[in-house]
């Protein structure tokens, strides 16, 4: 009896130190409690784990309903003890994301107990990690050779903090030791080549993206202006559609069927292809149709269109932008390198415009509407003497056209906004993908889409946003003006 | 047959003649106020709640009998983000609908666009958004900050300790008026507290920009060089692709903290919060500040916009601007009641010194001189809720210096509203 009291007591012990640490910190000012988690930091004790792990959730115990008031200093200090606690854990992984959160973060107090930890590491990443951890420290070390090791072992990242530190060190007033010096000169040069890599490589992301993201909403256009000739001003209406279904989708999963509420992106593409090629064909037929070879009334009357959709989602759905937000599969990013990290969605979205593209140029060049479109596209009066019927297939097409933009709101539902005046921001971009292109190629619509993309990705970071949308807009015009064909001309007399 | 036909015109025309009469008299048993707000276009998602809350505010005065014994009628109009037609909308309301008063805009530039409109008619206009500064009407009433009553104090705050002492700046707006102006502003307070022109960078993007990743890199890549903070004046629904960029490329509050001063509970309906805990935003309010006149403007709101059946009333949330609207439309009701008559110049004397009781949990007082409010400054952190939590705040309001002491030449401008500067 004795016995067990003794060990129930023994094992209530260290909870209950870390209970009376948890309300002591919780009635402590800010400025005890971050001396608090520095000394933590410096001291870790496994028994603490859960109670960082709390405080990281702003409370200082699991169902304690007393609300811990943080800020970024504490929350950044809570993170560093944290990572300290944690380098005790069992599992190698969770070591890992310690070691590299350190490597950010650690304070020469904690270097006793880093230097105790990769002495004690088994997993070889993990003591990699903790290397360049200490190495940050040993900066500041007093043996010049300690100081030479450390400086070696940084430049072998591409580490931005590592940079600043060897800047820092390379200061007039910094290192004294003259060998080290000359390794830090080494090392700095060593970490700028691989920032400047991942930098590059950063922006040739970033263009590929705003080219994908151009290549989507203009793609639908492709077809509607570029293969049925009919200056569709309602374009963007078509994509601010698909992008209002993939909301409406959003909506009605989270009520009817929460546990699907994580793939409702891909269950709104059907839905959004289905609602705005609806849309589309409706119009096709009850005004548009009538309009063919007047251009004139057809710019008029379409942008009389995109008006009434425009104003008809604002009644619907109020003016103020709707929230569609991220699913976690497509939030966050993966890291590449230490100053590359490529979120998912924009990952996703790449791929997908190209597959978009693909099946596109296979719906048109496999299948027998895509050769009935091509043929009405090239000589309506030959074609209809064939025997395909054109008033179908100039609806088919133009539904097609619309679905595709469909599409594209879904897909920039997730990286902008949804609202009434969605279309807007993107018919002129779309526009100019087109007729850059070359007006009647898929293939000059890809290529005209990513080289703006990435042109105005290049331009961005020199001249600044203002100015780079500016630029290539008058890069377009010399260039419309030097080839009004566009980049890519159909050859022969196909077009009339 | 034609006597009849005459007889019958004559009643006709005479009827036709009673309406107007009565009309006329229903007419001048009400007093019209403009309101001016944005409820399509960019800008939409900031100001369309400004027009409910106006309307709610009026329907609040009206409920209580009404100001001088006459019920207020709201004449509402939409300029459409678009700033020109700002100054046509004004002029129509002064000169056709002749309101007493317009409460409106939002940007500075639709400010200054309607500006020499208030101006040249002797209109009153009740500006309810923080703002850059550099100007004082007498046709104007500034309900909301002057940079000195936010600007400033929240680069203050994140060069304290407790802010995350930040070292280098990060200056990102959108581009117009008030961005270019507070940001030199802020650039001049910096130099004056010793930080160097290489550590502060100043991005400014185009109206609705929405791609982010370059933008955000290049923070990243600036906030290698030692503690940095991004100080955003984006304005509009821009904010909502600059935050996911953020979120999505991993940048958190605790390294680079971002201090909003055109984010709010409303612009902030449309994110997902979580990934943003930790982010900044100075304001002179928040729907989350404790105090029982809060309490109750918020109980109010949230059953109006029920009521009305706004969009998303279920989510409805009250913000800063929405406060100063509230303030700026009861301050005007008391004054002209004291002033025991609606015209402009009688109602402006009478503005100075108002006091009223705000949800902000402090008596705010108008100005004597400068047509601004006295406020008090509060810096909140984005909550996973959507809400704010104040980490710091004055302990007592401020009273604006419109005319900024951090700008060369403005230390000889008069104290009081001129016109046409």
């Amino acid at each position: 009896m004795f016995r067990l009291f003794l060990t129930l007591l023994l094992l209530l012990l260290p909870l209950a130190s870390q209970a009376s640490e948890g309300e002591f910190f919780l009635t402590a000012k800010p400025a005890e409690q971050a001396r608090l988690l520095e000394t933590w930091a410096a001291q870790p004790d496994a028994g603490r784990l859960a109670l960082l792990e709390n405080l990281r959730q702003g409370r200082i115990g699991e169902g304690d309903t007393r609300k811990l008031r943080l800020n970024n200093r504490l929350r950044g200090l809570i993170d560093n003890a944290l990572a300290s606690h944690q380098l005790l854990s069992e599992q190698s992984d969770t070591r890992l994301a310690a070691a590299s959160q350190l490597q950010k973060s650690a304070q020469p107090a904690q270097m006793a107990f880093l230097d105790q930890r990769f002495a004690a590491e088994t997993d070889p990443a993990v003591h990699a990690a903790l290397a360049l951890a200490l190495a940050n420290l040993q900066l500041g070390a007093s043996e010049p050779a300690v100081r030479l090791a450390a400086v070696r072992l940084l430049g072998e990242t591409g580490d931005p903090l590592a940079r600043t530190r060897l800047e820092a060190l390379l200061q007039p007033d910094g290192e004294t030791d003259a060998a080290v010096r000359t390794a830090a000169e080494t090392s700095l040069a060593q970490v700028q080549r691989k920032l400047l890599i991942g930098e590059l490589l950063g922006q040739a992301f970033s263009g590929l993206s705003l080219g994908s993201i151009l290549l989507l909403a203009a793609l639908g256009l492709a077809i509607t202006f570029g293969l049925l000739g009919v200056i569709n001003m309602a374009h963007g209406e078509m994509l601010m559609l698909g992008a209002y279904s993939t909301y409406m989708v959003q909506v009605l999963l989270q009520r009817y069927a929460p546990g699907a509420i994580e793939f409702y992106p891909l269950i709104a593409l059907p839905v959004a292809f289905a609602v705005s090629a609806g849309v589309g064909m409706a119009l096709e037929r009850t005004v548009i149709r009538h309009l063919y070879g007047r251009p004139l009334e057809t710019l008029l009357a379409t942008w009389g269109i995109s008006l009434i959709l425009i104003q008809a989602v604002r009644l619907l759905f109020g003016a103020q932008n709707v929230e569609v937000s991220n699913p976690a599969w497509l939030s966050g990013g993966v890291q590449l390198l230490p100053n590359l990290v490529l979120p998912y969605n924009r990952i996703v979205i790449i791929g997908f415009a190209l597959a978009v593209v693909l099946l596109t140029w296979l719906l048109l060049n496999r299948t027998r509407l895509g050769l009935n479109v091509r043929a009405v596209t090239q000589n309506r009066n030959m074609a209809a003497c064939c025997g395909v019927s054109t008033g179908r297939v100039d609806m088919l097409a133009f539904g097609l056209g619309s679905g595709i933009a469909g599409l594209g709101g879904v897909a920039l539902s997730q990286v902008g906004n949804v609202g009434p005046d969605l279309g807007q921001s993107y018919i002129i971009d779309s526009f100019l993908v087109v007729v850059l292109g070359g007006v009647g190629q898929l293939a000059g619509t890809l290529w005209a889409a990513f080289g703006l993309g990435i042109a105005n990705k290049l331009l961005e970071p020199q001249i600044g946003a203002v100015l780079g949308k500016i630029l290539i807009l008058a890069l377009i015009i010399l260039f419309i003006q030097k080839r009004p064909q566009g980049l890519f001309a159909l050859k022969g007399r196909v077009i009339d | 047959m034609k006597r009849r036909s005459l007889i019958k015109a004559f009643t006709l025309s005479a009827s036709i003649a009673a309406m107007g009469l009565s009309w006329s008299i229903q007419a001048a048993e009400t007093i019209k106020v403009g309101i001016l707000h944005s409820l399509s276009g960019t800008m939409a998602i900031s100001e369309t709640s400004l027009k409910d809350m106006a309307l709610m505010t009026i329907d609040e005065i009206n409920a209580k009998g009404g100001v001088n014994g006459k019920m207020l009628e709201a004449v509402v109009v939409d300029p459409a983000s678009n700033w020109p037609l700002f100054a046509e909308k004004s002029r129509q309301l002064l000169t056709q609908d002749k309101v007493a008063v317009v409460f409106g805009c939002w940007t500075s530039v639709s400010r200054k666009s309607v500006l020499p409109v208030f101006e040249e008619l002797n209109g009153l206009l009740f500006y309810p958004v923080q703002y850059e500064g550099e100007e004082m009407s007498p046709n104007v009433f500034y309900t909301g900050a002057a940079p000195n009553q936010q600007a400033i104090p929240a680069v203050e705050y994140v060069m304290s300790e407790d802010g995350g002492s930040a070292k280098r700046f990060f200056l990102l707006g959108t581009d117009y008026v008030y961005p270019r102006t507070t940001n030199k502003i802020l650039r001049a307070f910096l130099h004056s507290k010793g930080v160097a022109d290489k550590d502060i960078e100043e991005v400014y993007t185009p109206f609705g920009h929405a791609d982010y990743q370059t933008i955000v890199a290049n923070i990243k890549k600036f906030s290698a060089g030692g503690k940095t903070a991004v100080i955003s004046t984006v304005n509009g629904d821009s904010n909502v692709p600059f935050y996911k960029e953020l979120a999505n490329q991993g940048l958190k509050a605790t390294d680079v903290p971002v201090v909003a001063f055109s984010v709010g509970e409303e612009e902030l309906r449309g994110i997902d919060t979580k990934p943003l805990v930790g982010h900044l935003a100075a304001w002179n309010y928040f729907e989350s500040v404790d105090n029982p006149v809060n309490q109750k403007f918020v109980a109010d709101w949230k059953a109006y916009a029920k009521a009305k059946g706004l969009p998303g009333a279920d989510k409805a949330v009250t913000n800063d601007p929405m406060e100063a609207t509230y303030v700026g439309i009861h301050m005007w009701a008391q004054a002209a009641q004291k002033a025991g008559s609606t015209e402009v110049d009688k109602v402006r004397e009478a503005l100075a010194g108002q006091t009223f009781k705000a949800p902000s949990g402090y008596t705010l007082t108008m100005d004597k001189t400068n047509h601004h409010l006295h406020k008090p400054v509060m810096i909140g952190e984005i909550q996973d809720d959507g809400q704010f939590s104040v980490v710091w705040e004055t302990e007592q309001p401020l009273r604006a210096q419109p005319w900024s002491p951090f700008i060369p030449g403005n230390d000889k401008r008069p104290d009081y509203a001129v016109k046409g500067n």
